[in-house]
Formats: C-alpha cells, structure tokens, sequence
C-alpha cells in the first residue's frame, strides 16, 4: 500500500509539468481550434529568454516577469506573421506551418545557445516537500502555480468581457464579427495568451528536466496526452488530465511487468488514442448539445 | 426625406459566380421593409453584403457614410445588426450569454443589464432558460434569442435573413408581432428577407421584389400584395 501511495504522490509531482503543458495546449485550441506542434518548443525559447536574462544579472522573478511579456508579445508576432495568411488554408497547410516553426525555434535556440545541458534555477528551493521524499518543494509549487493559472483561467474566461468575446469567437467566427467582435485579433491575443502559459511552463519545467533545445519534446507529447484525456475544451480537464497522466504513467510502469521507464512514452501515446476512441470529447469536454 | 441606407449599383460576387446584378434600393429611417424574392434570387447576398461578408462593389451608403472597406465588425459597431441565415446561435454557451455576447461592443454596464431584463420581459422564454446552453432551446425559441442578442446592440438597423424559417405558423406571427413592436416602439428600422410573401407583406410597409440580382418591383407593401398580377408571377400565391 505503501509503494501505492508513494507512486501516486510522484505521479502528481511528474503530472504537474504535463498539466502546466496541457494548459496552453488547450489555451492555443481554444482560439484556433488546432494543436500548435510548436508549443513546446516556444516554450523552450521563452525559458532560454529568462536564462539570458538571468545570466546578465536580473533576478529571479524579474527575469519571470519579463519574459512573460516578451513570450505574450512573441505569441503575437508569430500569429501575426505566420499564422494569420493562413487563416482560411487548409488545415494540412497550418500543420505544414507549425511544423516549420518547430524546426525554426529549435534551431536558433541551438544556433544562440548551443545544445549543451544547462541548470536552471527554482525559486522553491528543492528540499524534501513537509518532509517527504518524494514531492520537492519546487514540484509542490509547481503544482501550486498550475492551479492558480487555472484559476486565473477560469475566471478570465468565465466572467470577463474579453474572456467572453475570445470563447465567441473560437466556436462561431462568422457571428462573433456579426456581434461586433474583431475575430482576427482574439486568435492573436490567444496565441499571445497560450505563449506565456507555455513560458510559465517551460521555466517551471527546466529545473527538473534541465535546460536544453530539446527539453520539451516528451514533455509536449505528455501535455497532448493529457489535453486530450481531459478534454481538448477544458482547462480544468487539461490539470486533471495531467496529474492523471502523471500517476497512471508512474503506476503503469510499476506494476505492469516490463513496462518500465522505457515503455512511458508509448503509453501516453496508447491514452491518446484510447481516450479519442472511447470518448472523443475528453473526460471533462463539453459534449455539445444540438437540437436542429 | 435622405434615407438612412441607399444601396446602389450592388453587385456581388462568389468567386466567378456574380450573384447580384446592380441592385438598387433605400431604406427611410423608422421604416419596415421586406425584401421578397425566389430561392436563389440574391436576398441572402444582398444582406451579407450590406456587412462585408461577401465581394461586392458598387456604394453602400449609411447615414451618408460609405460601408466600402469596412470590416464585418466595423459595419456592426455603426449599429447594424444582423441575424443571419441559421439564426447564428452560440449554441454552446447559455442564453444569458448570448445576450452579452449581442452587446458586447458597449460599454455601458447598467444599460446592458437592463437591456437584458427588457428581452426577457419580450421573450418570457428566454428568461425561463437563460442557464441552458443555447443549442439545447427550440428552433423557435432559437430565433427569438437571435432577435433578442441582435437588439443588444441598440441597433438602429437590423436586418433579418429568413426569421420564418424552420417555424411553424403559429410562431412566425408571434415573432413577426414582436418585429414590429420592436420597429415601432424602439424605433428600430428593419429589413427583413423572406420567402413567406404573405406574412412578410402583412407585416411591412414598404417591399422589394428581387428576381436573379435584380429588383423587380418595389412600393408600399400593401399595393404589392393587392396587385394579383405581382403575386401570382412573382409572389407564387
């Protein structure tokens, strides 16, 4: 029971980076409806950004804050340029055009700095969580800040003009410009939004994982998997798929025989299709209710 | 009289396809207009034009200003509302939402909340679902709640693509009753495209008839509807 106990508890400190990942995945489908295959790798660079910044100087929580801004301003820029000459292509077309951007910030990061392992600070400290082995300090506040960002989230999108005026406009584009909204800029400020969720995440995620070009690679196949069982739809579903991806990942590779450490991965991927087999719109999606 | 909106030489087009013909036609401020026509004769364009949502050239004018250039939500904001074709319900948020999205470009708070409580006192029903998810309400309570979001806007144009569409008669009249309520005592000056002739004749004081992208016909609507001749060739009843 003990061990049980002990592989959930390491499951929720593992789920908390998938839940921080699928939180601006499901961010980035919210307002264009399609899976950015570049959001980890965004997420990487903005973590670079807050490193730089750290090396020149600017302590912890500056450098958090203005790569916040730096990542939300990206976002736009990238939407902007890229994305929005896209709008009306085809969807193969967008995919053509996120892998590109993958390669792209995968290789300037490698280009500027290098694809050598770097440490990456936590301003949690990394000492044992009230005493226990097996949650740090850092991945309690990690699970910490995931929960306030959902919070945030939800009453962002719940009770704000803004909020409202982006959901209209992610379900029903044609009649949002028809209610007077500019459709246009809420997919920008959704990208801007989903970049510096990403960037909370990959700062948060590189004490654990290390810094590198590459670091968010199985972290962003975690995060889909988790946005998936969740719901693609729902923040809330997206942090709880997380933390149960975490703890079904943790359990699976110590109870089924030969799972182990390298079977993970595949079973994040066998969720994926799983949950898009038995329940298509996640376990906390809004089924949509249509009478015609 | 200047006319709020005058629509002149409209053409427009769907890729190669030209689907209006240089249409021409005005709108007085207060005033209730139908727009009649076949399936296929343009109406629908004619009104997706109006709010840029389809290439047309040709001047639009409201209020004396020209619509050319502007986006969909730029004609909108001018205080054009439109209730499109399929009504345009959020059919996945709650009524009550619906109606904040419909005045979602003011800025006046208190009047919004009012304004809300003045569509229920129209739209009882609406008041009974305004938790549910709009996609779950009846083809007519549906459209009643496309009305209701378009007139949170304060409009001072609405125009309206086949709200008879899908309902049965009964609630045609009810929602046809509130329409010139809504043009007499909110001032609101309305353009309606409809199929259902009679009804729509009934209800409005001034018609055109449009056939193939061009207007065929236009006068008081009760002359119209008097004239057998109008009404068998282009009317069909």
């Amino acid at each position: 029971m003990e061990l049980f106990t002990n592989q959930v508890l390491a499951g929720i400190a593992t789920g908390a980076i998938y839940a921080c990942m699928a939180l601006a995945v499901v961010m980035i489908y919210q307002a264009i409806d399609h899976l950015n295959f570049a959001q980890g790798e965004m997420a990487m660079f903005s973590t670079f950004i807050s490193w730089q910044m750290m090396q020149w100087g600017i302590p912890y929580w500056g450098a958090f804050v203005l790569t916040l801004a730096f990542s939300f301003a990206g976002g736009i820029v990238i939407e902007r340029l890229l994305f929005k000459p896209l709008a009306k292509a085809p969807i193969l077309t967008n995919v053509a055009g996120f892998i590109a951007l993958f390669a792209i910030i995968n290789s300037v990061a490698g280009l500027i700095w290098d694809f050598t392992i770097k440490q990456y600070p936590t301003p949690f400290g990394s000492s044992p969580f009230l005493g226990s082995q097996l949650i740090s300090t850092h991945q309690a506040g990690m699970i910490g800040v995931t929960v306030l960002l959902l919070i945030l989230l939800f009453f962002f999108f719940q009770y704000t003009r803004i909020g409202l005026a982006m959901r209209a406009a992610a379900s029903l584009p044609e009649s949002a410009r028809l209610v007077g909204i500019n459709t246009s800029w809420m997919i920008a400020l959704g990208w801007g939004m989903a970049a510096a969720i990403g960037s909370i995440a990959g700062m948060l995620i590189a004490p654990v994982v290390f810094l590198e070009p590459n670091m968010m690679g199985g972290v962003l196949i975690y995060g889909f998997a988790a946005a998936v069982l969740g719901g693609l739809t729902s923040p809330l579903g997206a942090v709880i798929g997380g933390f149960l991806v975490g703890i079904f990942e943790n359990l699976a590779g110590t109870y089924i025989p030969g799972v182990g450490n390298e079977l993970k991965l595949p079973i994040a991927l066998a969720l994926i299709i799983t949950v898009l087999v038995v329940k298509p719109a996640g376990l906390f999606g809004r089924p949509i209710v249509k009478r015609v | 009289m200047t006319a709020m909106l005058n629509v002149k030489d409209l053409r427009a087009y769907y890729g190669q396809v030209q689907a209006l013909h240089g249409l021409s036609f005005a709108l007085n401020e207060g005033s209730l207009t139908t727009l009649l026509g076949a399936n296929g004769a343009g109406k629908t364009t004619t009104l997706r034009a109006i709010c840029n949502m389809v290439r047309s050239t040709g001047a639009i004018e409201f209020d004396g200003a020209p619509l050319a250039g502007r986006s969909t939500e730029n004609v909108v904001r001018l205080g054009i509302a439109h209730v499109p074709q399929g009504r345009g319900t959020f059919t996945t948020m709650t009524v009550e939402e619906n109606l904040q999205l419909g005045a979602i470009t003011r800025k006046d708070k208190a009047g919004v909340v009012s304004d809300i409580e003045r569509m229920y006192d129209h739209f009882p029903v609406l008041k009974q679902r305004h938790t549910q998810q709009a996609g779950t309400l009846s083809g007519g309570e549906q459209q009643m709640l496309a009305v209701a979001r378009a007139l949170m806007l304060r409009p001072r144009l609405m125009l309206l693509d086949e709200p008879s569409f899908g309902l049965a008669p009964l609630i045609v009249r009810d929602l046809f009753r509130i329409l010139g309520k809504i043009n007499r005592e909110d001032k609101v000056t309305i353009l309606v495209v409809e199929q259902n002739a009679q009804l729509a004749l009934e209800l409005a004081d001034q018609a055109y008839v449009i056939e193939t992208g061009r207007i065929v016909m236009s006068g008081n609507a009760k002359d119209i509807a008097n004239n057998e001749d109008v009404r068998k060739s282009y009317l069909g009843y």
